[in-house]
């Protein structure tokens, strides 16, 4: 079985088992979360509401949200321009991201970044940069402060298949190789780097053989099925935690959208009607879904619950956004810290 | 106290810092070699261990990143490219991400890092082996930038530097290494932007940076033996620069020479000069004068280099032409000073290739020569 097949293949029964429920709830409700929102996000785009340049997560949920469950506080993740599932799964407020893309001096950045530049202090996302690639050696470098200082922690940077042509990743995983540095290098492999096939623009067709190059544990992973990633992120997480050196993860995954904002881009010949349908019908979070109500984990009324409290929260995220202020001019002075 | 070397000055700083705060990494490519930085790393790597004084691979992008991480994560890193030529692989981190990260995150960040970028150049080393970059990290927004010409503001602005919690470019010039100067043992810190007037005068304003302040000095000596009382300043920051300290002389003066060590084209020269032409128009007597490379690529002959690179008779040789215009423009026929005599015959400004002598420079020359007659 190719590993696009076992994208579609229903979530095994025996797979959950030893995951405890409200595990798999915080799995199943970050990906909602994250579907919802971005969504929402996309309508308002649609709808002439917002601005800023939006790169759409939905498709891609179950990675970040089975990779960052793994995560805690004092971990450090660094993300790109489609970094608002990142943002979710490691548990960024929602006030603070749609009062980022409505331009509002509330928003995570002030209003100073928009969508691409994503950023959470408090809970740990450091950045997010529209440079393909160019946070992955912030990844390293933070990683480096962990082991320079002797702490537990991680640092994990997530990119896109399209950075693996970028020369900095190359250097990158050299180094973290070499220094034997606490750092998890995540490639979303979604199949397309804007508006190019992977197979266009990359020699190497099995991107996670590029961290065996420089002698890093590597690993494929199916990044569609949010049980596969939880399981399989947790060893390797650990692994690099506890042995302090780096890894090197492929998630197989797609984005819905098209490179930036809500359109589907089916009639740009850029991929057929039928590639996008497969993998809509094979929807990561309704195959995850089925499994929690066929085991009763989830039933009918909490799924609603779920739906609505999300909802909720997305509506007052909106309402403080529109009430909140935007930046003033003198922002543009703020150009160094005191 | 004592005299000691530039280079020498450096290192004893490095040392005294990394001994204080066990949160500065000196991070780069050769700093465990004497062949890249000279000696101004001696006995750090001995001393604090390869931990802390970590010599890179030939990967100047990553590296940069990877030091920026250290400074978003808690740490001081203290970056060093020890040829600026290779900093063109790490304009991506600097420029799209360094700079930019404070603002871009609303200010949440501090991107604390000190880039210590080393001119390294003369020896036929060509091209790629001898730029000066100053004004191309002057244009980006959000990156501080340090120029010391002598040990002491070595010491005290590798400190401010170090203390600022904002990317700053220190950028030296290896043609000062050897140069000596009174320093105290103790740290101290020079603040950044503040500029220093070096020698007091009435006459003309040379304004200079790095290496060129030495120049400069040498300028005014050769100057005050014609008669002409030159200020120099030495702005020891280039970003920001001391505009009150630049107004203050200008305003007594009326003249000014800005020497750089880079390239004439949107150089810190010209923005020097366009500063004064914004602010200071009223008081000037005289146009603004820049002495800088010309707009040409770093030859590797002796013979191109002489003629590449400014000195201090480059200097005088501006600020005379200077001079010499205020005289035809206000006293046209008349010379009223005695060095006039002497100015006809030296009447061109800045470096002059032998073979291809900017045209307009010699026009330009020659027309002076004509009207003071």
């Amino acid at each position: 079985m190719s590993i696009i097949e076992e994208c579609a293949r229903p979530v095994d029964k025996n797979s959950i088992k030893g995951i405890p429920a409200p595990v798999l709830i915080n799995l199943y409700k970050t990906m909602v979360k994250i579907r919802l929102v971005e969504d929402y996000i996309g309508r308002l785009v649609s709808g002439g509401k917002i601005k800023t340049p939006c790169h759409l997560y939905i498709g891609q949920e179950a990675v970040a949200a089975g990779i960052c469950a793994h995560l805690k506080k004092d971990d450090l993740v660094f993300s790109t321009h489609r970094s608002h599932g990142h943002y979710i799964a490691k548990g960024g407020g929602l006030n603070g991201l749609m009062a980022e893309v409505f331009g509002k001096v509330t928003g995570c950045s002030r209003g100073r970044g928009g969508s691409m530049h994503i950023a959470s202090l408090d809970k740990g996302l450091l950045g997010s940069s529209a440079i393909v690639g160019g946070t992955v050696p912030l990844a390293v470098g933070a990683a480096l402060s962990f082991f320079l200082q002797n702490k537990k922690s991680v640092s994990l940077s997530f990119f896109g298949d399209g950075a693996t042509n970028e020369g900095v990743l190359y250097e990158s995983l050299n180094f973290a190789s070499l220094k034997k540095l606490p750092v998890i290098f995540v490639c979303e492999n979604n199949f397309y780097s804007t508006h190019m096939h992977i197979s266009k623009i990359q020699s190497i067709m099995n991107l996670y053989k590029i961290g065996e190059l420089f002698n890093i544990p590597s690993f494929r992973i199916n990044g569609y099925n949010v049980i596969e990633v939880y399981t399989r992120t947790k060893d390797i997480i650990e692994n690099v935690r506890q042995n302090r050196k780096p890894a090197f993860i492929e998630a197989i995954t797609y984005r819905w959208r098209g490179h930036v904002g809500p359109d589907w881009d089916l009639d740009k010949e850029i991929r057929s009607k039928e590639e996008v349908y497969w993998w809509v019908k094979n929807c990561s979070i309704r195959r995850f879904e089925k499994i929690l109500l066929d085991e009763d984990i989830l039933d009918s009324s909490s799924r609603k619950s779920i739906f609505k409290e999300i909802r909720g929260e997305i509506k007052d995220a909106v309402n403080f956004s529109k009430k909140s202020p935007y930046p003033k001019a003198n922002e543009l002075g703020d150009v160094f810290s005191s | 106290m004592r005299k000691i070397s530039y280079a020498r000055a450096i290192n004893e700083t490095l040392h005294q810092l990394m001994h204080k705060d066990k949160k500065i990494i000196l991070m780069g490519q050769g700093v465990t070699s004497p062949w890249y930085v000279g000696t101004t790393t001696v006995g750090l790597v001995e001393k604090f261990g390869s931990d802390r004084v970590i010599d890179t691979p030939v990967a100047e992008n990553s590296i940069t990143g990877i030091a920026a991480g250290l400074g978003l994560s808690g740490m001081k890193p203290i970056l060093v490219h020890p040829r600026m030529d290779f900093m063109h692989y790490a304009m991506d981190q600097i420029a799209n991400h360094i700079a930019n990260w404070h603002f871009m995150f609303g200010g949440q960040h501090k991107m604390s890092i000190v880039m210590w970028s080393i001119i390294n150049r003369g020896g036929e080393q060509a091209a790629q082996h001898s730029q000066a970059l100053q004004g191309i990290f002057m244009h980006i927004p959000g990156l501080k930038i340090v120029m010391p010409s002598n040990p002491y503001d070595a010491k005290g602005l590798l400190v401010s530097a170090v203390r600022d919690n904002n990317p700053v470019l220190f950028i030296d010039d290896r043609w000062l290494y050897q140069s000596t100067g009174y320093v105290p043992r103790d740290l101290y810190a020079v603040p950044i932007g503040k500029a220093g007037t070096i020698i007091k005068g009435r006459d003309v304003t040379i304004i200079a940076n790095s290496y060129m302040t030495v120049k400069a000095c040498k300028a005014a000596q050769i100057l005050k033996k014609e008669g002409i009382s030159a200020e120099v300043i030495d702005l020891r920051s280039i970003k920001p620069f001391d505009t009150a300290l630049i107004a203050e002389s200008v305003r007594k003066t009326g003249r000014v020479v800005v020497a750089d060590g880079g390239w004439r084209t949107c150089g810190v020269a010209a923005e020097i000069c366009a500063f004064i032409s914004e602010k200071l128009f009223k008081y000037l007597k005289a146009p603004t004068e820049r002495v800088t490379l010309p707009d040409a690529p770093a030859p590797a002959s002796s013979v191109l280099e002489k003629a590449y690179y400014p000195d201090e008779n480059s200097i005088a040789k501006a600020v005379k032409k200077h001079i010499k215009i205020e005289l035809s423009r206000f006293l046209p026929g008349v010379s009223i000073i005695p060095a006039a005599k002497s100015l006809r015959s030296t009447a061109t400004v800045g470096p002059r290739l032998p073979s291809a002598s900017p045209r307009g420079e010699r026009r330009e020359a020659s027309g002076g020569r004509r009207r003071i007659k």
